[in-house]
């Protein structure tokens, strides 16, 4: 028995054609999707397999566009691809009441197609999950790492918990953009609530504290550990010149008398701050 | 090619980077204001990079001749508002900018001027 | 999105030309400030080498789409006198132009991939890519 592909290929299109009720019927009852979404899905579809060259642009573009909807919504990856797969299972029912090979050999060929689209939306699912995993990664890095004034002239960012490359960067340029913004002078890198520094994380740090110099403002590193401290001379990074204190208490103190704050302890309760500032 | 213009302002000379500077305009830019720092007599310059993009090796070397070419003339030089990326970029790329003082910004550099030449008598 | 194009290097405005088209493309597929403002400044240090180095040359700006995340790609390539010895052109400080030797090896540390090939009489080309985080 040999069929020629292309009369295959239009006994599909005609089955599609005379059977669109029942087909979308079938698909919504096996996918579960709703029938407003699969309608236009499908005559994209129809449009395409009944050109010369099936163009699937549209087809791509719609079902891009209904696996993002479904990340969105919660749906897993298999309920996903079964809203396409199923269009299969619908069409075969068809295809075997009409029972001609066209039909059967016809089938063969839109599976493959299917297939192909099952796949591609698989595909455009985890692209989308992944894009918004990313996207909560970062906005996790921003929750994380608040850049706070601590007087005028002087902000902080306390670090808590373990610096990676990636946040270590973002806390960075988040820091030099309040510097900016602020019009502050003095910034302290408080790392007490850091156990642990790796060699590029280091290099972060001291790259921030010369590219700040460069902006025309300090930074004072606090709260060392003994074993970052450690850490850092076993790798033999070279701290040089930068201004390091043992707790955030020690930097502020450190900053204001920079900035031309004075702070003398005249009480016991009664802190007396004179500023004098070109 | 594009020139810098400089702005006088007392005993000040006042150069606010506005265009995407090509080589030429560069060491035009040098040449112009060692001719207005000795022809008024400034005693301080400020280079204000608020509006570049960025600085590659051969601005960041102008930079450094400025300072060190107007310190010979007497007078000093502040860059201010260099951007966070351009400093995190200068760093990475590898330049210091030995010599060159900076500020935060155009208010910032004027009372740094005023502070150093208080210092200098 | 855009199809790769080809810039010359001729003139010290070329060399803006660059910058400005690198940066565009590098804020349109959505790099962050800090990393257009490396790759443009890798693209500016790049650009002048060519043209100092080898009184000429272009640029093949390519957009890299379809992996986890959107990159850039810049392919310089000139026909000068090429580079006799690569490893010392990327030793920090070397430099033939009277430079301060940070073009080739300081544009290596802005970009994620950087690719030198060269001879004598052979011309250069520099292949640096940098893709979003």
């Amino acid at each position: 028995m040999s069929v020629p592909a292309e009369a295959a290929r239009r006994r599909i299109v005609d089955l599609f054609l005379s059977s669109e009720e029942r087909l979308l019927r079938r698909w919504t009852q096996l996918s579960g999707a709703s029938p407003d979404e699969l309608r236009d899905l499908y005559q994209a579809l129809r449009t395409a397999i009944s050109g010369e060259e099936g163009d699937l642009a549209d087809v791509r573009g719609l079902l891009a566009e209904l696996s993002r909807a479904r990340v969105r919504q919660g749906y897993t990856p298999s309920d996903t691809a079964r809203l396409v797969f199923s269009l299969k299972e619908a069409l075969y029912e068809v295809v075997e009441d009409d029972g001609g090979p066209e039909a059967l050999r016809g089938f063969v060929w839109f599976s493959r197609l299917i297939d192909d689209l099952g796949l591609y939306t698989f595909e455009t699912y985890s692209a989308a999950r992944e894009k918004i995993m990313l996207d909560q990664a970062e906005q996790l890095l921003e929750l994380s790492t608040p850049v706070v004034k601590l007087w005028e002239g002087i902000v902080a960012v306390p670090l808590v918990g373990t610096l990676d490359s990636a946040r270590t960067q973002v806390v960075m340029e988040k820091l030099l953009q309040t510097l900016v913004e602020t019009g502050s002078e003095h910034a302290v890198i408080d790392i007490t609530g850091v156990p642990a520094v790796d060699t590029q994380v280091a290099q972060h740090l001291l790259k921030t504290v010369v590219a700040a110099r460069l902006m025309g403002a300090e930074c004072v590193i606090s709260g060392i550990r003994p074993q970052i401290a450690h850490t850092i001379v076993t790798l033999g990074i070279e701290f040089g010149d930068i201004v390091t204190k043992a707790s955030l208490a020690d930097a502020l103190s450190y900053a204001l008398k920079r900035s031309g704050v004075e702070i003398t302890g005249a009480a016991r309760t009664r802190v007396a701050v004179r500023a004098e500032r070109g | 090619m594009e020139r810098v213009p400089i702005l006088k302002l007392g005993d000040i000379l006042i150069v606010s980077i506005q265009i995407d500077l090509d080589d030429q305009s560069v060491l035009a830019l040098q040449e112009d204001l060692a001719d207005m720092v000795v022809s008024s007599g400034a005693r301080g310059v400020i280079i204000d990079i608020t509006a570049v993009e960025i600085v590659d090796s051969f601005i960041g070397r102008m930079l450094s001749t400025i300072a060190a070419m107007t310190r010979m003339l007497d007078a000093e030089t502040v860059v201010v508002g260099m951007r966070p990326a351009v400093a995190i970029t200068l760093v990475e790329l590898g330049l210091s900018l030995g010599g060159v003082r900076t500020a935060l910004n155009l208010e910032k550099g004027v009372a740094m001027l005023e502070h150093v030449r208080g210092a200098a008598g | 999105m855009s199809g790769p194009q080809e810039l010359p290097i001729v003139t010290n405005g070329d060399v803006v030309l660059v910058r400005q088209q690198v940066r565009s493309l590098a804020a349109e597929i959505g790099l962050s400030l800090v990393e257009q403002t490396k790759i443009v400044t890798a693209a500016s240090e790049l650009a002048r080498n060519a043209l100092v180095h080898a009184g000429g040359g272009r640029v093949l700006i390519q957009v890299l789409e379809g992996g986890r995340r959107p990159g850039l790609r810049l392919v310089f390539s000139d026909e000068g006198p090429g580079i006799p010895d690569v490893d010392q052109a990327l030793t920090e400080g070397w430099s033939t132009a009277g430079g301060l030797g940070l073009g080739l090896s300081g544009s290596r540390r802005l970009v994620d991939e950087f690719d030198l090939v060269s001879a004598p009489g052979e011309g250069t080309r520099v292949t640096v890519t940098k893709w979003a985080r």
